[in-house]
């Protein structure tokens, strides 16, 4: 089975495309790494490999959590499998 | 993979440490010096240059560290001999003193009242018989205790926590278990995980240490910053990989130290650790920078991960590129020396990518050249504190 995104741990906000060329609309199947399970979702944005999607939905204000740890606040409302980076979540540091 | 009773074959020097090159350098204590140091390396084959920038009117800790940061480099036991030159002797033989400490052939010599070209033939001559004297040098067996192996990851995107990264920490867990000296470092490229790195300290005394030293450097950006560093940290290859704060990128950093080892101490910049176990280096997180100060610490491999891929390597450490993901590894396959993309394909485990690191570490040690060594990267930077006098 493809492998179209990974996520750390389950209780995390977000996954990684780990496949190029992610379009929206594509059905995408997710590993959940600690726990070595699989989910499936459906992307709502292009995400370029590497980048990550929500798999929960996220408010502004909302932490984002990946390796299960904080790293960041949501500037923007995010939907599942919407695209996660810069534009809609900032470094709560510096 | 079963890494006890396991050997590697390098070069055991007078001090008792063991280097898996044997390189002769021609070192020079500051810019001016660096012409007459090319010119020695052209005239003989087999001996290295080390040009850098800096040398002239450093002072108090930042001129420490200059010196420590050049001892240290002729100290490596990558190093089988070091020809310093400086503008004048005084330096050169302060730095020249350093590494004779460890038996190795040194000699210094000042170009004011000589001039480049009675320097260049002087130190010629004498590179010449170091070159000779390395070559005759033989490899014998050593054990895995030996071998002293750094980290640091560099131009990383989200590939680099879920696969380059961990697969490094889990051949570090390996490393540890066999008792090795392993280090670690990037104070800023903690921030977020400051916490789970402090969690791993082996006691309190050592957790303060380390708090200290990450606090230290929050303060330094706090004092010098004019925006939330989005600009350069996370960077722009890092951006472009798809981080997207200092907190991601550093989650995925710690990745390096595996699960099981503990942090059994600190160190300052180009210090040298004292015993085996896992070592913090307060260092910076740009690539050369680190690594430079890795080699001047005694690190004899170093373990690179990275997503992007930054082409770094080192004039005397062997800097070994891992990468986790697939279009680098497509388009940039020449710099990576393990794939270990696979990972996130479900066609390896982490365990398995663990042992491509570790194995790989082992070739390089016994003398495999890296990627890095073959495309001649041999970026040194020293570390700058403060402006000069």
């Amino acid at each position: 089975m493809t492998i179209h995104f990974v996520v750390h741990d389950e209780g995390d906000s977000v996954g990684v495309a780990v496949v190029e060329g992610v379009k929206a609309g594509d059905q995408l199947t997710g590993w959940i790494m600690d726990q070595d399970k699989t989910i499936s979702f459906k992307a709502i944005s292009d995400i370029p490999i590497g980048h990550k999607l929500a798999i929960k939905p996220l408010k502004a204000n909302d932490t984002a959590i990946k390796y299960g740890v904080d790293i960041g606040r949501v500037v923007a409302p995010i939907a599942e499998g919407e695209h996660v980076h810069v534009h809609n979540l900032k470094t709560k540091r510096w | 993979m079963d890494l006890s009773n396991q050997t590697f074959w390098g070069y055991r020097r007078q001090n008792g440490r063991v280097g898996v090159r044997n390189h002769v350098i021609i070192l020079p204590v500051d810019d001016l010096s660096n012409a007459a140091c090319e010119a020695v390396a052209n005239n003989i084959k087999g001996a290295m240059a080390i040009p850098h920038p800096y040398g002239r009117l450093q002072f108090g800790a930042d001129l420490d560290l200059h010196f420590s940061t050049l001892i240290g480099t002729g100290c490596n036991p990558n190093v089988a001999g070091v020809i310093v030159i400086g503008i004048e002797d005084q330096w050169a033989k302060k730095v020249a003193d350093g590494i004779a400490a460890t038996g190795k052939p040194v000699e210094y010599f000042g170009i004011e009242l000589h001039g480049d070209h009675d320097t260049i033939m002087r130190a010629s001559k004498m590179a010449k018989c170091f070159v000779q004297e390395a070559s005759a040098l033989v490899r014998e067996e050593c054990s895995i205790q030996d071998l002293w192996v750094s980290t640091k990851c560099g131009e990383s995107d989200t590939t680099s926590g879920c696969a380059g990264n961990p697969s490094v920490g889990n051949a570090y867990d390996k490393f540890y278990e066999q008792g090795m000296t392993l280090l670690f470092g990037e104070t800023t490229e903690i921030t977020g995980g400051e916490h789970l790195v402090a969690a791993r300290c082996r006691t309190p005394q050592i957790r303060d240490q380390f708090m200290a030293m990450f606090n230290r450097y929050q303060d330094v950006v706090n004092q010098h910053k004019t925006s939330d560093l989005s600009d350069s940290q996370p960077t722009k290859g890092n951006i472009a990989g798809g981080l997207t704060t200092i907190e991601e990128k550093a989650l995925g950093n710690i990745q390096k130290i595996g699960k099981k080892c503990l942090v059994d101490g600190v160190l300052d910049k180009a210090e040298v650790p004292t015993g085996p176990g896992l070592w913090f280096m307060d260092s910076s997180s740009a690539a050369a920078e680190m690594v430079t100060l890795c080699a001047a610490s005694g690190f004899a491999v170093h373990l690179f991960p990275t997503g992007q891929c930054n082409v770094i390597g080192n004039p005397i450490l062997p800097v070994v590129k891992i990468c986790g993901n697939p279009r680098t590894v497509r388009t940039m396959k020449e710099h990576i020396d393990v794939d270990v993309s696979g990972l996130l394909r479900r066609e390896i485990n982490m365990d398995q990518a663990g042992d491509m690191v570790a194995e790989m570490t082992l070739r390089t040690a016994n003398g495999r050249l890296t990627n890095a060594e073959v495309l001649g990267h041999r970026e040194f930077v020293l570390t700058r504190l403060y402006e000069s006098a």
